[in-house]
């Protein structure tokens, strides 16, 4: 762990102007970027405490939808009556992550920013492409199971770990930043972004920029919706294959289908493309069977990994068909119905 | 003055050090202060094998706070014999000495310690400190030294070789009507107890020091110490009154016992050293094992031939060994068994004892076999077992002191709802899920060590026992409360023990499970010499009730000494004290094996686990809604404590069959897995309805108390059980452990 500088802002300019120094890094709930700094994977000079901020509210847009502060903490978001009647899917995608106490401490912005689970990201001892641009990946021929089998490069097979931007991805969020040149909104596809040759970049956004809030358009799913994640235990261990699916229905055929996969690739995958395949179509298993298999067209294992391209394929099936029949999975109880 | 009629042994007693635990009152090693405390920070290799060339030490010097970094150059100087070195659970070989030199013989070995003024300069510091190596050639994957497996030499002290192979299982396995071979394989795992491995080294002045220690044996490490540097045991003391679990990684001194050790005598200076979630992984752990199993059975379902040859890991400077295919030769009625056990050497530290070891991975290789034996037989698993249910262990051709096996079969059996199992795999579902029942058997030695153990008496009717017993968790300080109460007719709150200090009476490592039988004994010897004590005053005494009485027509009841007959006839143990001008009664008491009984008996605790479990028949996420472990272990001391022993054990069984597995990078000889994050064990939601069952069993022989011990009996089988539960459900037969789900629908 390494000397650093705090100082705490107390307005979003007074952030954003902090970080603007070169070195600088956001502190929200910490659970992330305190344990990087202690493993010395992320070295920061200063970090700026922005939990002051008044970033802390869930309101209502005027277009509909719902604008989350970006320090509103995973536990607040998930147990917010608005978010549980009208947007469950995020709930639910939430409360498959982490922990209790991990969620009380977590943000909303932190979320969108935690860095990958890779191994060897974890550990300064070991060659990291994200960590130490140009020193190579030791993942690939390496131990992989956690890893990517969609829009990896050779540069990086790292995933997203996140469970709560899989179900933003489905909602079609935006992320509000605020930098030296003012606000912007980013579309939630644009703010990941693929590996490629500089996986040291995990989105778009600058340095000198602050997640401000994520924006929630309205959703009609009713009930058809779900949060499936698959993992090496029950509970509490990151996502070997999440799916959040949600269907807009109408006289039993699928209007407007979202799906995004978490776990399988750099940033929560959405294939527009392939989601065309089930709009107009009956909710059956054999649509479903088809849309897994074109989601999983370009899929390419690892080695270890290779049995997730097979379970995506499951798991997307199964998702979907909670989504459709109105039953979408339940966090507390472990049985996939 | 009621309670004291309870009988305290079999009643489900709280933690008597509940309380401190659960309000922080209870200090662990690193909890404790010094003035003038300096903080060590060890740095770790790199790489797996090679020698440090050089190390960059410059800029952490340079950080404020930093006193000194000690490295392989500048170390203060240790004992230089081998013999030195060698704790009481060491394993032949030549013991790990920390910057001895500039060798590496593994990733994560220490190459240097930071001595800070505060933990954060250290940390920083430590951070600081690079190195630069000549890499050798390492091999960290024991499927490639496989074939090099070696018989050990040197053969670890109370640690039985396989026997001699009898009969002839080669012809039997040929001639058989059923007939299975199989390879298991069973990945190493890590002990990861909460608490992080620490020392605080307080130093007292000119070569005396008091050592706050995460040990399971404080005068194992004050001996360690001692020789290692040349002191004189008295000067050294070594206090671990409360240790945050171990499960078998505290059984040997650890490095950073060494480090704060070395650092303050060098310094004059106490010194605090604590090791990181991370290095613990770098420490003892469980080899991984590879297991070759063949078995035969006759139309009967009767065993008729048991092969089994297991291959373990161990360091370059250690022959670590376990007793892992001895259960193979005694858990059934065999005629021909042979079985065999080598060690591959691999660039890691080397491996220790952790939770039944050897046990834990041979029983559960061979429990699976003997399931897949049943299913070929076409014989329910639990059936075939009781047809070749052994009388005697045949290994030895010795008779059991006790084995109450049929009645765990039996009370597991109805619990579970084995009735409910279809003999075909692959034929229950429920919704999505496969559903299956499977069962295996489990076996841990009961030991008797030696121990010693003093207790004290005052005129307040105030008992004080005392061993240098460690508790880890098990509840050591509860049982020996309830045994003095007991044998003196006191309440448990007028008993209080002391242990965790290498003051205190001689006491082996808290491992084996044998704590409650040694020390139990040796407790309840000092207890007995107190009575008789007792009982000579008064029958002395003037009128005294008991002068006619001999020793056995009386018994200590409500803190009274009474006529057997009569009990309204005696006198209190403060009357009898202040009559005869007595401050305090001392006794001592011994515990040590029975030499001549173990010429013809054998002791072992037994179990029965049975599972369900249900599979997702597409996703193969498993769940096991309901465990059933019925044990006989002779006595239960405390139903309480000895409940949550079993417990644990199923749960690091459940672990071991679904979970737990050291992920090693073969390419660069490191574990890569090194945190809580992504080394997995069990979480809540994994564990459902765990049952446990103490069965009745009478055994007078196996130790004074009739005790056999609980610590590691509920892991044994637990992940044997799993899998065959699992086969059960989905008719799939995984034999690599953990059963991840990608083993499960590939
Ligand atoms: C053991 C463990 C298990 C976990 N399991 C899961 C899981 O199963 N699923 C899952 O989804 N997550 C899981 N998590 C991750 C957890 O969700 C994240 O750590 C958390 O969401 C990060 O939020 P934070 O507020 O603590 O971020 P911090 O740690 O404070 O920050 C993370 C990063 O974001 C930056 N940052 C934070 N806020 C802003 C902002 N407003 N503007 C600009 N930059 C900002 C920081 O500079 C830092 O780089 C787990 C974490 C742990 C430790
Ligand atoms: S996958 Fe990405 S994060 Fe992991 S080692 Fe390779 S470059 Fe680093």
């Amino acid at each position: 762990m390494i000397r650093f500088d705090y100082v705490r802002a107390n307005s979003v300019a007074e952030a954003v102007t902090a970080l603007s120094s070169p070195g600088t890094r956001a502190l929200a709930g910490g659970t992330n970027l305190v344990d990087l700094m202690k493993y010395d994977v992320m070295k920061p000079r200063r970090v700026v405490d922005i939990n002051r901020l008044p970033l802390k509210d869930i309101s209502e847009r005027e277009s509909g939808g719902l604008r989350i502060g970006a320090l509103v903490t995973n536990t607040a978001l998930a147990w917010d009556a608005r978010v549980a009647k009208r947007y469950p899917l995020l709930a639910s995608a939430i409360l498959a992550g982490a922990s209790p106490q991990l969620r009380n401490a977590a943000t909303t912005g932190g979320n969108l920013l935690q860095r990958t689970r890779c191994y060897y990201f974890y550990d300064t001892s070991t060659p990291c492409n994200k960590r130490e641009p140009g020193s190579g990946c030791s993942a690939i021929g390496g131990l992989n199971r956690i890893h990517a089998i969609l829009g990896a490069s050779n540069s990086c097979i790292a995933v997203h770990p996140s469970d709560m931007c899989v179900a933003l991805a489905a909602l079609d969020a935006e992320v509000e930043v605020v930098g030296p040149q003012g606000v912007r909104t980013i579309p939630f596809p644009e703010f990941h972004r693929l590996p490629g040759d500089d996986p040291q970049q995990d989105n778009t956004m600058q340095a000198d920029e602050l997640i401000t809030a994520v924006i929630l358009p309205p959703a009609n799913f009713g009930r058809n919706h779900t949060y499936l994640k698959v993992r090496d235990r029950l509970s509490y261990a990151f996502a070997l294959v999440s799916v959040a699916a949600a269907l807009e229905m109408r006289d039993g055929i699928v209007r407007d289908a979202r799906v995004a996969l978490g776990g399988v690739a750099h940033k929560p995958w959405r294939d527009n493309e392939a989601e065309d395949l089930l709009n107009g179509e009956r909710p059956d298993e054999t649509t479903f069977r088809a849309f897994a298999e074109r989601l999983m067209r370009d899929a390419k294992g690892q080695g270890h990994n290779d049995f997730k391209i097979e379970l995506a394929r499951r798991t997307i099936l199964r998702a979907l068909m909670q989504a459709a029949a109105g039953t979408p999975q339940n966090q507390s109880d472990k049985v996939i119905r | 003055m009621e309670t004291a009629n309870i009988h305290h042994i079999g009643n489900p007693t709280n933690r008597v050090d509940g309380r401190l635990k659960v309000t922080g009152a209870a200090r662990y090693a690193a909890e404790h202060e010094a003035s003038g405390l300096l903080h060590g920070v060890i740095v770790s290799a790199t790489v797996a094998a090679g020698r440090v060339v050089s190390l960059e030490t410059e800029r952490a010097l340079s950080v404020p706070g930093v006193v000194e970094i000690f490295t392989h150059e500048n170390r203060g100087s240790g004992a230089w014999l081998d013999r030195n070195w060698k704790d009481e659970v060491a394993p032949p070989g030549h013991p790990f000495r920390p910057l001895h030199s500039d060798r590496i013989l593994f990733a994560g070995q220490p190459i240097a310690l930071v001595v800070a003024e505060t933990l954060e300069a250290a940390r920083d510091a430590a951070s600081l400190v690079t190195a630069a190596y000549e890499v050798e050639q390492h091999c960290t994957e024991l499927e490639v030294k496989r074939s090099e497996a070696y018989e050990p030499p040197e053969k670890r002290s109370g640690i039985p070789p396989p026997p001699e192979p009898r009969g002839k299982p080669e012809d039997a396995f040929e001639r058989a009507r059923h007939r299975i071979a199989a390879d298991y394989r069973i990945r190493a795992e890590h002990h990861n107890p909460m608490e992080l491995f620490a020392t605080t080294c307080v130093y007292e002045g000119k070569d005396k020091l008091t050592i706050y220690e995460k040990t399971q044996g404080s005068q194992n490490s004050q001996g360690y110490v001692a020789s290692v540097f040349g002191l004189k045991t008295k000067n050294v003391r070594v206090i671990n009154h409360y240790v945050g679990g171990a499960f078998g990684s505290a059984l040997r001194p650890q490095q950073q016992l060494f480090f704060a050790v070395m650092a303050s005598l060098e310094l004059k200076r106490s010194v605090r050293v604590v090791l990181t979630r991370s290095q613990m992984f770098y420490i003892g752990y469980r080899p991984e094992t590879r297991h070759a199993i063949s078995m035969a059975a006759d139309n009967e379902g009767r065993l008729t031939s048991i092969i089994h040859g297991a291959v373990a890991a161990t360091s370059h400077y250690e022959d670590y060994q376990e007793s892992i295919v001895n259960w193979s030769g005694m858990m059934y009625h065999c005629d021909n068994v042979k079985l065999s056990y080598g060690l591959a050497k691999l660039n890691t530290a080397t491996p220790c004892d952790m939770r039944a070891p050897g046990a834990a991975v041979g029983v559960t290789a061979f429990e699976c076999a003997v399931d897949e034996l049943a299913h070929e037989a076409g014989i329910d698993p639990l059936e075939f077992r009781k047809r070749n249910f052994a009388t005697l262990d045949e290994n030895m051709g010795k008779q059991f002191t006790s084995k109450a096996l049929s009645a765990c079969y039996h009370q597991g059996a109805a619990r579970i709802g084995w009735e409910r199992r279809s003999a075909e795999p692959g034929a229950v579902r429920d919704g999505h899920e496969l559903v299956g029942l499977g069962m295996a058997t489990g076996m841990w030695e009961a030991f008797l060590m030696k121990a010693s153990a003093e207790a004290k008496l005052t005129p307040d009717g105030r008992l004080q026992v005392s061993t240098a017993a460690s508790d880890i968790g098990t509840g050591t300080w509860t049982i020996l409360a309830q045994i003095g109460a007991d044998a003196l007719g006191l309440p448990v709150e007028d008993v209080t023990p002391m242990i965790g200090d290498s003051s205190l009476p001689a006491s082996p490592v808290e491992g084996g499970s044998w704590t409650a039988a040694s020390n139990g004994s040796a407790v309840l010897a000092a207890c007995e010499a107190i009575k008789q004590t007792l009982f000579k005053h008064a029958r002395k005494m003037a009128n005294s009730p008991l002068t006619a009485a001999s020793f056995d027509e009386v018994v200590f009841l409500s803190g009274r000494i009474a006529l057997r007959t009569d009990p309204d006839r005696g006198l209190s143990l403060p009357e009898v004290m202040h009559a005869s001008d007595l401050d305090e009664i001392r006794g001592s008491g011994k515990a040590a094996p029975k030499l001549l009984q173990m010429r013809k008996y054998v002791s072992y605790t037994h179990s029965a686990v049975f599972t369900e479990v249900r599979v997702d028949r597409d996703i193969g996420i498993v769940r096991i809604p309901k465990i059933v472990c019925a044990v006989a272990a002779g006595k239960i001391i405390n139903p309480k404590t000895a409940r949550s022993q079993i417990l644990g054990g199923v749960v690091m069984g459940i672990g071991m069959a679904l979970h737990e597995e050291a992920m090693t990078d073969h390419r660069l000889g490191k574990i890569m897995n090194h945190n809580l994050a992504e080394y997995h064990v069990p979480a809540h939601a994994d564990i459902a309805d765990i049952e446990v069952i103490f069965v009745d069993e009478q055994d007078e022989k196996v130790s004074p108390l009739g005790v056999k011990g609980l610590g590691e009996i509920g892991i044994v089988g637990t992940a044997a059980a799993v899998a065959n539960a699992i086969f059960s459900a989905t008719g799939k037969r995984v034999r690599d452990f953990p059963i991840t789900l990608d083993k499960i629908i590939r």
